[in-house]
């Protein structure tokens, strides 16, 4: 149990000694084990790191950090050792022992270093890393500095200072103004400027209490950065939410997240947990007058409740139906109560407008998209990983410098933004900056920053089905054009992808995804259509293609391909093996052929063979 | 009550705060089409029918005036080529969904909607929630509801067995608008659908008609066993 | 108002094998009053029998005040609570959109063929049951599958086998279930 601290200066206290008592040159062996870091093998590591720092009785000379995830997932599972900063990619356990060992002796193990992809030259420090030289990290760069599990070392890391500004400065005012004046734009999707919202809040009346929500209902499948965040540093949304609820007379606060990020829930938990023990949430916050007290709500698995509205009567307890707004949810939210909402990252950037003064915050970024912005960038691309860059920073910095460009052979054509609500941006205009307005220019919309690339290996018409076939699940189902637009623009893309498709489909498609915009109450559906619009811009003649030719470029509809066997063919019998219907033929040592009549296109043969003998035409 | 000034097509109009934009236009004697509204009810905004269009310029958007509350200076237009548009491509959805119903097939003529161009759907149900806000809001039953979502969902009981708590008032059905024709097949004349034919009347089951509130009016089954 | 329903109507659902309204009106005690009250009750139920009893419903309707029709309602809604049993062993395969370019749609037809059931399915034997998830947020890995818990990335068809293999030994259970923080 932590001692409560009663007064701002008691709060400054601890942090001084806390920093005082941290010696920077202990060599500290840092493994990030976030949800990825663990599914890549990172509980594996640590497990051995223990094992060999106890059995070297290494205790006290070389200390262990187990962090939130960093962002680098392919290199996962890796190792960071401080002070140096040097990073050892994908780890086997095995090779723990050797590093504990040249950790104590101060040395590096060339063979263990990442290797950059042009020249091959071994790169030993994390900062010089192709993937993280063009990024702004104001927000992720805090993950590798602190335990989640430990307030302390959130605290030693300059944590709560904000908050701890903020009250002594005495003017919830201020705040508001601060926020306004950083230009701080919602992080969740359309970007409302946040000090806008909170001046809102500001003005209601407070008497039956007031609401600050943390949306870390990430529904945005191939977005995870907000699940990051939460992992890896929780007391920033804590602290975040404590300087909002000051600014804006708030009571009483909800974190609601998704109940697919389990390790976001636990940390949150014992971040709540921790903040009140040491009297940084509760009754009477470090000695003043000011109360505020935080609860964690898990969702259950519903993408709608991403929408304010139906969020709010998720909280409710009840179905995640979005209902009209006006009235907003900032005159009657939770309980009919005044409730601000705001996602992870916009959250995780209170304190550092706060810390930093909205003046510098400002200058990061462009004139009315400032600071960064943390993207998912995943799919089709060799660095797979969180990236945080400027606003203003362009899609093809993006891919091609910080991502590394495609994964395989295929040319990269497109990036996904924005969800299932965005849309697909082609490689032809990959100098668009990134921030809220030119991506809805450009048919898309920033979302909460999920960024997946597609190659020519990826069909646009088998993408817009796979959103519509979400969709048309995940829609609440009360709006009858959301619900049965959805269906049935699933229902003719599914026909183009079949190659049952007709030109006057195409056209009824595009018809009923306009309508479908216009006519639904809430953002789920008035967003709906952008994945089968944004392609129908785009790359036309792709599902021209599916229709005319009855073929599939990208070489993935089902309905609308062959496989065939070619003379690279040795006979191994493998593909004969994994058939699971029977369809490949062929005695050992000769060519092999496939029964077009049999095949159900499962692709198992090419996935089996060695010898790239499986063509898809 | 503070009145509130907006413009309905083009009119300026004085309505009380509160008033809904589907009121005041109904008021004002404008046509629009609705599905899931019904006087007596909450509105809900299901069937997306009464949409308008509100707002000037690029910030014009279509609302659903049943549930949208009339503000102060709102330019409100309830048949711009954009709201037609918007209620014929409903009306083909509809059409292609529930093709059966009178309602729709009317409301489908009067917008000039002649054709649908989707695969045919026979459904019977539009999930407009009429039905459900009956029971939950008039019969104080809370026996039906929706279930599920999306594409999945559809209203009736929960693990769909007979409720408890439903007295087979039969109100539910009555208020239905895509099979109306139940409730009227004392005029032969307009009883095309015959699906009453089909249907058990909701006192079948029950031993004492006199308790119930039914609204199968004029069903005379009870009328018939009392006399027998 | 009230008058209750007489003869037909009046429901004989047993207690299904297992469910205590003991322990179901403790949860309901314990959670109801949280925010999210109903959810976080029927989380926890669900995360004691491994789904929603029906039983267990009328339950939690009677304890909470909230009628049937609004405890059903947002049970089915919501998606990761199921209402009926589920096998031994949980395979979730992760269909977000980076596992989904991937070729995560194959991968599920490969478990759809080797266990010879739809999603949402359970085996006769009662060993598995195949459902899939809009995204688990390790997108770098995928395509993703979660079995009882334990991540298998990189999945590639010729490898589901070997994925069931390892679930039938009961290795996959080192870990809590982590497609459901319910289970914690």
């Amino acid at each position: 149990m932590r001692e409560k601290l009663n007064s701002i200066d008691h709060f400054e206290a601890l942090q001084d000694r806390l920093v005082s008592e941290w010696d920077r040159d202990v060599p500290t062996i840092v493994i990030p084990a976030g949800t990825c870091g663990r599914a890549a093998g990172a509980d594996e590591l640590i497990h051995a790191t223990q094992q060999e720092i106890t059995s070297r009785k290494l205790d006290g000379r070389i200390r262990l950090r187990i962090t939130g995830c960093h962002g680098l997932c392919e290199m996962e599972p890796c190792v960071l050792i401080e002070p140096e900063g040097t990073i050892y990619p994908k780890i086997d356990p095995t090779e723990m022992a050797r590093i504990v060992e040249a950790v104590a002796r101060g040395e590096v193990l060339e063979d263990l270093l990442s290797q950059d992809p042009e020249t091959g030259a071994r790169i030993q420090k994390q900062k010089d890393l192709p993937f993280l030289k063009k990024q702004v990290r104001t927000i992720l760069g805090r993950n590798e500095m602190l335990d989640p599990m430990r307030i302390e070392d959130y605290v030693r890391s300059g944590g709560y200072s904000a908050m701890a500004k903020v009250l002594a400065r005495g003017a919830p005012a201020a705040v508001v103004e601060d926020v306004k004046a950083s230009g701080l734009r919602g992080r969740g999707g359309a970007g409302f400027p946040t000090g806008r919202k909170w001046e809102l809040l500001a003005k209601q009346p407070s008497d039956g209490g007031k609401f600050l929500v943390c949306n870390a209902d990430e529904g945005d499948p191939g977005a995870y950065m907000d699940r990051s965040v939460l992992e890896g540093n929780p007391h920033s949304i804590v602290e975040g939410m404590i300087i909002g609820a000051y600014g804006t007379g708030a009571t009483e606060g909800v974190i609601y997240v998704r109940n697919e990020y389990p390790l976001a829930v636990e940390h949150a938990d014992i971040a709540l947990q921790q903040a009140r023990e040491l009297g940084l949430l509760g009754e009477h916050i470090l000695g003043t007058d000011f109360c505020f007290d935080i609860s964690l709500v898990r969702g259950a698995g519903a993408f709608v409740c991403g929408e304010e509205t139906a969020l709010i009567r998720s909280i409710e307890g009840k179905i995640g139906e979005p209902r009209q707004r006006p009235p907003f949810p900032v005159e009657k939210g939770i309980d009919n109560k005044p409730t601000a909402i705001n996602n992870v990252e916009t959250w995780a950037n209170i304190p550092i407008i706060i810390a930093q003064g909205a003046q510098q915050f400002a200058e990061i970024g462009t004139a009315n998209n400032s600071g960064t912005k943390v993207f998912s960038l995943v799919g089709k691309i060799r660095n797979t990983g969180l990236v945080e860059v400027p606003m203003g920073t362009t899609i093809r910095e993006i891919v091609h410098d910080i991502g590394g460009g495609p994964a395989g052979n295929a040319r990269i054509k497109a990036v996904q933004t924005g969800g299932p609500s965005g849309g697909c941006i082609p490689a032809e205009m990959f100098d668009l900056p990134i921030d809220y307005d030119s991506l809805v220019e450009a048919g898309s919309i920033m979302g909460s920053g999920g960024m997946i690339v597609m190659d020519e290996d990826t069909c646009m018409v088998d993408v817009a089905r796979y959103f519509m076939n979400f969709l048309k699940d995940e829609s609440c189902g009360k709006c009858f054009t959301c619900r049965k637009g959805t269906q049935r623009m699933y229902e003719i893309l599914d026909d183009i992808a079949k190659g049952s498709g007709t030109l006057e489909q195409l056209d009824l498609l595009e018809e009923l995804a306009h309508v479908v915009k216009d006519t639904a109450m809430c953002g789920l559906g008035q967003t709906a259509p952008n994945p089968v619009l944004s392609t129908l811009r785009y790359f036309r003649d792709e599902y021209v293609e599916h229709i005319r030719k009855r073929r599939c470029p990208a070489g993935v509809c089902k309905e609308l391909i062959t496989y065939s066997i070619n003379e690279n063919c040795v006979g191994c019998q493998a593909c004969v093996r994994a058939c699971p219907v029977g369809a490949v033929k062929g005695r050992e040592k000769e060519q092999h052929s496939i029964d077009a009549e049999k095949c159900i296109k499962c692709g198992l043969c090419r996935n089996v063979c060695k010898f790239e003998a499986v063509d898809v035409t | 009550m503070p009145e509130i000034g907006l413009t309905i097509n083009g009119l300026p109009v004085t309505v009380d705060e509160g008033t809904t934009l589907l009121e005041a236009v109904r008021f004002l004697g404008w046509p629009i089409p609705t599905l899931c509204y019904m006087d007596g009810l909450s509105p809900y905004g299901a069937c997306r029918l009464c949409v308008v269009e509100i707002g000037e310029g690029a910030e014009a958007r279509l609302v659903s005036s049943c549930t949208y509350p009339a503000q102060e200076g709102l330019k409100v237009r309830t048949a711009s080529e954009r709201v037609l548009r918007a209620r014929r491509m409903t009306l083909e959805l509809l059409l292609a969904s529930c093709p059966q119903s009178k309602t729709i097939q009317d409301l489908a003529a009067a917008h000039g909607v002649r054709q649908q161009r989707f695969k045919q759907e026979y459904e019977d149900c539009i999930l407009c929630g009429r039905c459900v806000r009956m029971c939950e809001e008039q019969m104080m039953a809370k026996a039906i509801g929706f279930r599920n979502r999306g594409e999945n969902r559809s209203i009736g009981t929960p693990f769909d067995i007979k409720s408890d708590v439903c007295r087979l008032c039969g109100a539910c059905m009555y208020v239905c608008p895509t099979c109306q024709l139940r409730c009227t097949y004392n005029e032969p004349e307009r009883a095309i659908c015959g699906a009453c034919a089909n249907l058990t009347p909701p006192c079948i089951d029950k031993e004492q008609f006199n308790d119930m509130m039914c609204y199968m009016s004029p069903c005379v089954a009870c009328e018939i066993e009392k006399e027998g | 108002m009230t008058q209750r329903a007489n003869g037909p109507d009046s429901r004989d659902i047993r207690p299904q094998q297992g469910v205590d309204t003991k322990d179901i009106r403790e949860i309901v005690a314990r959670r109801g009053d949280e925010r999210g009250g109903l959810i976080a009750v029927l989380q926890d139920i669900q995360a004691r029998y491994g789904y929603l009893p029906q039983e267990g419903l009328k339950e939690v309707a009677e304890g909470t005040g909230r009628s049937l029709v609004d405890v059903y309602g947002v049970a089915t809604f919501y998606r990761s609570f199921s209402l009926t049993p589920r096998g031994k062993h949980l395979i979730c395969v992760c269909l977000g959109t980076a596992c989904h370019v991937r070729g995560a749609p194959r991968i599920l037809e490969q478990f759809q063929r080797e266990l010879g059931v739809g999603v949402g399915g359970t085996t006769p034997d009662g060993e598995f049951t195949l459902e899939t998830v809009n995204c688990l947020g390790a997108c770098a890995l995928g395509p993703v599958v979660v079995v009882d818990g334990k991540y298998f990335s990189n999945v590639a068809m010729p490898g589901v086998k070997g994925i069931l293999r390892e679930a039938r030994s009961g290795s996959t259970r080192l870990k809590e279930p982590a497609a459901q923080a319910s289970a914690r």
